[in-house]
């Protein structure tokens, strides 16, 4: 149970404050609500690009990371589809650094044109360096051009292509600024060694003038329900024939997503999960395979994704990957099975609530999503899950139809 | 009058605790022996009702007589016991939602548990067996070998990958564990025999130690006395194995003609943390290229966009270490990245760092500290360094101390000393 309290400034700002005596640290988190599917499909990439220029000064404060370094202070950022994020950790005594750095932030940048110039290159630099670079690099730009038709998740938060990046105009700076980091459309979560009557004094005084900004009305394209089964074909310069296949699943909010992310672990969760135990283990089709999905907001993908071993064709895999997913859409799974997965959700909640950072990152999602305090029944919604569940969504998402496939073909 | 008193001073800074007055303080652990000898060092501590317990053996690649042996062993103890299979024993562990990871390192090979506290008693009798039972079947090996071999494949597509290994062949020799890499045939010749003899020489009769951490149960001592107090622990000779640095320093490397970045190490060889540079030197490397406000960071990524990150560190080793500097750059500018970083060295030899800027870093370092120490696992974490270097509490202290005191002067001895270009190997691969 995490422990939290609530209030709202006059101009919109939801402040979060979870108190945790046991730390010499304070953090703070400002969760805005814009992501890359809020961006024009002409110009990609944008919401991560701004995330860059957030730490390029402000209007009254210059140089952001500095000071924050001299109070003992850490800091990063990271942009998602859905959401853009921004974490500071530093003593506690020195909290006040961290309030006059995020509000001067919010209140509105220094848009210099050497910042922009900079981190256009820094980024495409990031874009060549994790999608460019590596091996199999492109799949998940190929994959969700293919799986989504309308929705803005068919391209990745980095961006589309390198022109979208290189084009950006510090113009288009300004509105993004200004239509989405407003206080109506963020949260700031402090957690750590303080006092909701320290935060409520230091919120006001430093966040509390910011006009209020419009609040960002989210209408975004919604994906049709897909009819006919996609696939599409790679050849490249990679070492191993690949298998990677998506179906759609459900919103974050809805109860099936839960459903949908245990089934995921039963199929794809580490040493006895079933694709491994057979496709790896067993038949010796693939020498690696996974099951996960991206914890989307809006309705996302399941993916299952493998290499294949030497010498099996991609035929034979995916003929032994179909059968495992009958199998599931015809058979109850144990209850030991779902048991098993449940227990390992609750684990990894506890592990993950050790840290003050990941608490305060949660309250700042559950608000965003709608309320934080939903951050504490989470496991109830997993708990309720049953195994007749488990066979009802499996055979809804592994529909034909339903289904993407790309075939990435070692060109060597 | 009344009206500027109300607007907010947004310019200034607000007034901050410098983090160099900071007390900080290393939880104490607790330390106990099992009746066997073996010593267990615990840190009791947390809010989450978890822990975890690493068992450290002096397993590492030090001790093979052949290339992956180490590595192979510490990989398939979960594969397999007389009892029960590899499924059977993820099983076991995943049912209940606890984590078992093993890591091979150069001197010694983990195997790690992180669990709810209250299935503790449920997990440690499968440990044990893996620990005392373990049969590294000639089926599971040969899985392991064909897809160590598929992995190996895509990951010398990676300019980053290739760069890692030469470097520290430059440094150490191919010859030396801290040097030597894996090749596809090193894994055929791997054979179930000898991964059983290392096994029973390494890990059934070897040398370990317990590191545990987290909400503990009242019954820990008992509880691992029942398991592992029982067990044989012998000492380990620990051969010393001389590194054989390469003679050339410059190297240039084709990987992947359709490349679009190039991956950028600069390296010396650098003395282990018992050397009396090695703490003033962690500051000196802050400065130049040790967090986000660094020389290097601020001139090659922030000024100048050549990269996405770079970053310069003392790498981890026991015996001998290497300060490295590390960063991958748009294929055009490789050449310019390594001319800055020279220059950027010049500047520390040359010039008198700045009260300001060194107070930076001193805030900096401390406040990573403090903040580092946060949680059971991170306290532990920073023993387990301290007891397998050799050292003791007093290196906690001296290098806080260090971080308070050390004079722009000492800063500048040190790089006049260490960050000269001839010394330094300097590979790029492409």
């Amino acid at each position: 149970m995490i422990n939290f309290e609530k209030f709202t400034l006059a101009n919109g700002l939801r402040v979060i404050v979870h108190q945790d005596t046991s730390t010499p640290m304070a953090v703070m988190d400002v969760m805005y609500d814009v992501g890359a599917r809020d961006e024009n499909p002409e110009r990609t990439g944008f919401a991560h690009l701004f995330e860059h220029l957030m730490f390029g000064g402000s209007i009254h404060i210059p140089n952001y990371d500095e000071p924050l370094q001299m109070a003992g202070g850490e800091n990063n950022a990271y942009t998602t589809n859905d959401l853009t994020n921004y974490y500071i950790q530093l003593p506690a005594e020195n909290l006040e650094t961290a309030f006059w750095l995020e509000s001067d932030r919010m209140l509105s940048l220094a848009f210099g044109e050497k910042s922009l110039d900079v981190q256009r290159k820094v980024v495409c630099e990031e874009f060549k360096e994790h999608y460019i670079a590596k091996p199999y690099g492109d799949v998940w730009h190929k994959m969700r051009e293919l799986a989504y038709t309308r929705h803005p998740y068919r391209w990745m938060t980095i961006g589309k292509e390198l022109s979208h990046i290189e084009n950006a105009r510090l113009e288009d700076v300004k509105d993004f600024f200004f239509k989405y980091y407003r206080p109506v459309n963020a949260i700031l979560v402090v957690a750590g060694n303080v006092t909701t009557e320290k935060v409520k004094a230091l919120a006001e005084k430093w966040f509390g003038d910011i006009p209020s900004g419009e609040k960002y009305r989210r209408n975004l394209p919604q994906e049709p329900e897909q009819k006919e089964e996609r696939k599409l074909e790679i050849k490249a310069n990679v070492p191993l024939d690949a298998l990677y296949k998506c179906w759609h699943m459900y919103p974050r909010l809805d109860r099936r997503y839960y459903i949908t992310d245990l089934l995921s672990d039963i199929l794809g969760g580490g040493g006895s999960s079933r694709l491994y135990q057979t496709l790896v283990k067993e038949k010796q089709l693939f020498s690696n395979i996974e099951c996960y999905h991206f914890g989307s907001t809006d309705a996302g993908l399941l993916c299952i994704e493998g290499k294949l071993v030497k010498g099996v064709t991609m035929q034979t895999a995916e003929n032994a990957l179909d059968d495992i997913l009958k199998q599931i859409q015809a058979e109850l799974v144990m209850e030991t099975e779902l048991q098993k997965v449940k227990n390992k959700t609750e684990s990894m909640m506890a592990f993950e609530d050790m840290s003050v950072m990941n608490r305060a990152n949660s309250l700042a999602y559950y608000e965003l999503l709608g309320d934080a305090s939903w951050m504490n029944f989470e496991l109830d919604k997993y708990a309720s899950v049953t195994t007749e569940d488990i066979l009802q969504e499996s055979r809804k998402i592994f529909r034909k139809e339903n289904s993407n496939t790309l075939y990435y073909y070692s060109g060597n | 009058m009344v009206e500027e008193i109300k607007t907010l001073e947004r310019k200034k800074a607000p007034a901050i605790v410098d983090a160099v007055d900071f007390k900080l303080q290393l939880k104490p652990y607790t330390k106990f022996t099992l009746k066997n000898g073996v010593e267990v060092y615990a840190i009791d501590a947390g809010a989450e009702e978890v822990m975890a317990i690493e068992w450290v053996y002096y397993a590492g690649n030090w001790y093979e007589d052949q290339n992956l042996v180490a590595a192979t062993v510490n990989f398939l103890l979960k594969n397999g016991t007389r009892s029960k299979s590899a499924f059977q024993i993820n099983e076991h562990f995943d049912y209940y939602g606890s984590y078992l990871n093993r890591a091979c390192y150069n001197e010694t090979a983990t195997l790690s548990l992180h669990c709810l506290t209250k299935h503790i008693g449920e997990l440690l009798p499968v440990v044990r067996e893996l620990l005392t039972d373990a049969v590294m079947s000639q089926e599971e090996l040969a899985i392991y070998q064909q897809n160590m071999k598929q992995k190996l494949k895509v990951s010398l597509k990676k300019n980053d990958f290739v760069a890692g290994r030469l470097i520290d062949v430059y440094l150490f020799g191919e010859q030396h564990p801290y040097g030597k890499y894996s090749k596809e045939e090193d894994f055929d010749k791997l054979n179930q025999q000898q991964l059983l003899d290392f096994y029973n020489q390494y890990y059934r009769q070897g040398k370990f130690v317990l590191f545990v951490a987290g909400k503990l149960p009242a019954n820990l001592e008992p509880l691992l006395n029942e398991h592992f107090g029982d067990l044989t622990s012998n000492a380990v000779t620990t051969q010393s194995i001389l590194s054989q640095p390469s003679s050339e320093k410059k190297f240039r490397v084709a990987n992947d003609k359709d490349g679009v970045q190039g991956s950028i190490r600069i390296a010396r060889p650098f003395p282990n943390r018992h050397h009396p540079d090695f703490l003033k030197a962690q500051v000196l490397n802050s400065l130049l290229g040790g967090f986000f406000g660094s020389r290097l960071m601020s001139n090659i990524r922030e000024d100048k966009g050549y990269t996405y990150g770079i970053h310069s560190y003392m790498q981890n080793h026991i015996h001998e270490s290497a300060w490295m500097i590390s960063t991958e750059a748009g294929k055009d500018v490789c050449e310019a990245t390594i001319q800055e970083v020279y220059k950027e060295m010049k500047d520390l030899r040359e010039e008198l760092v700045d009260d300001e800027e060194l107070l930076l870093v001193r805030n900096y370092m401390m406040g990573s500290i403090l903040g580092d120490l946060d949680g059971p696992f991170q306290i532990i974490a920073r023993w387990k360094n301290i007891i397998l270097n050799g050292l003791d509490e007093k290196y906690f202290y001296d290098s806080i101390n260090t971080i308070k005191t050390i004079t722009a002067e000492e800063l500048q001895g040190l790089a006049r000393k260490y960050l000269n270009p001839e010394e330094f190997y300097e590979l790029v691969v492409v």
